[in-house]
């Protein structure tokens, strides 16, 4: 289990968490490498099946990160998300998948060092949990991401 | 069959076909087996005969108001009268396209608590009142006490009279189911991370994705649904496991804040899976944190399409 290499599938949004991630790369900020990120316009278009799809082609965690509360690029897109969020990650537990595989986050463009920060959490939170689909089977067949 | 009220409802039927008032009563007729009523459409007088009111009354008859055209009449007891409140709210249904009955539930029967009370004897018919059943079999008679087997959701019901209505049948009478819905809903919190697995495991691995549950569901109404969409196809067609759980938790998901808890879906599953453990969580937390009922007044706005500054954020990774 210690050299287990969790992937992790980051939903971003296109106008703050993405570019935060951009600033900490152009920073030279290190950061694990298990994260795969997605670019979407708004943390308030993620739908709960996009999160059920991850676990479905196999990631052991999924991370979806917005801007903060009253900083959405169209004005309220997290602040509906954050009702739905909050319900499915609630569901999600209570069904009997781990909270350490599912995380939210609000991080601005500016924050870098926060992106870099919750980026190595997320990874020690998943690696701790170990890997998913091992005895709780989300997946079909395992259709490994690149 | 409760002849009192069967009596009023065709007497209320008759009344509005005669006078035009609607095309069409929409309510319960006599099953063709014992324990289960159907759904009835009654277009004339005489049909308005068939029309009874009893304890197997357990379809959501407001499913049926969904995309259909005319002034319809419908029988609507506390949890359908709910569902039609929040098509209206959804702007699926017209206030003055539906012109309802509001009735007095018993609280409704379940079916496999009364098979499984006379030990799958063969039932022949059903008397009832009010307070009891009386199962009568070929050569035998048993006398069942009506709160001994009604289904789980009627024991917490929020509103056993019609809370929307224009022509209220029979009396108003006590209408809280008597539990406590906080007590039982989510039934699973107090367990582990895995024995909550194993639980949801269990009581959804008998599913035969025919989705009875959806389409009995008054809040099923979208263009496609997702378990029909192929491109991209978020929810497999098959029985395997994780295509299950996938269609379950994205159908009680999409009830979120809309589920008045009318059961339907229960008494509708061929297999007898209780998928309100699901529903019902969701629905607690919108009550705690939301403080949002579904289907209690016109007008109200679904929680999930509004926010406020100070909504609760505790699944942020601190």
């Amino acid at each position: 289990m210690s050299n287990f290499e969790p992937k992790i599938l980051a939903f971003l949004c296109n106008w703050c968490s993405y570019g935060a991630a951009d600033l900490a790369g152009v920073s030279r900020m290190e950061y694990p490498a298990n994260i795969r990120v997605i670019r979407v316009p708004c943390s308030g278009s993620m739908s709960p099946k996009f999160i059920l799809e991850a676990f479905r082609q196999g990631v052991d965690g999924v991370w979806v990160s917005g801007c903060h509360p009253g900083d959405c690029h169209y004005i309220s897109g997290n602040l509906y998300a954050r009702r739905r969020f909050q319900l499915l990650k609630n569901l999600l537990e209570y069904i009997g998948i781990e909270p350490e595989r599912l995380h939210f986050t609000w991080i601005s463009s500016a924050e870098a060092g926060r992106f870099q920060e919750k980026a190595k959490q997320i990874v020690e939170a998943v690696k701790k949990v170990g890997p998913a689909n091992e005895k709780k089977k989300l997946i079909k067949e395992l259709k490994p991401i690149a | 069959m409760l002849e009192g009220y069967t009596k009023e409802i065709r007497e209320a039927a008759k009344r509005l076909i005669r006078d035009k008032k609607v095309d069409c009563v929409i309510g319960y007729s006599k099953g063709s087996i014992p324990l289960v009523d159907a759904p009835y459409f009654a277009y004339t007088e005489e049909e308005c005969e068939n029309l009874v009111w009893s304890g197997f009354c357990t379809k959501n008859l407001a499913k049926y108001l969904i995309k259909r055209l005319g002034k319809n009449a419908l029988v609507a007891q506390g949890c359908v009268s709910r569902s039609i409140v929040g098509l209206i709210n959804e702007n699926q249904v017209k206030r003055e396209n539906v012109y309802i009955l509001g009735i007095w539930s018993p609280g409704m029967v379940d079916r496999r608590k009364v098979l499984e009370r006379v030990g799958g004897k063969e039932i022949i018919d059903v008397k009832e009142d009010e307070e009891k059943l009386v199962v009568i079999g070929d050569g035998w008679e048993e006398e069942i006490k009506r709160k001994e087997v009604l289904r789980q959701n009627c024991y917490t019901c929020a509103s056993r009279n019609a809370v929307l209505f224009d022509e209220f049948i029979g009396e108003k009478k006590e209408s809280k189911g008597g539990g406590d819905i906080d007590n039982v809903a989510a039934p699973w919190e107090k367990l582990s991370i895995d024995e909550r697995w194993e639980k949801f495991r269990e009581t959804f691995k008998e599913c035969i994705r025919c989705y009875a549950c959806r389409n009995v569901c008054p809040l099923c109404y979208c263009a496609e649904c997702f378990v029909d969409e192929s491109r991209p196809q978020w929810c497999g067609k098959t029985q395997d496991e994780a295509d299950v759980y996938t269609f379950h938790i994205l159908r009680a998901f999409h009830c979120a804040g809309r589920c008045v808890d009318c059961g339907a879906c229960e008494s509708a599953c061929p297999m007898g899976i209780k998928m309100r453990v699901l529903t019902s969580k969701l629905e607690k937390d919108i009550r705690n944190m939301y403080g949002y009922e579904p289907g209690m007044e016109l007008g109200a706005i679904p929680p999930l399409s509004v926010y406020r500054p100070d909504d609760p954020e505790n699944f942020i990774t601190p």
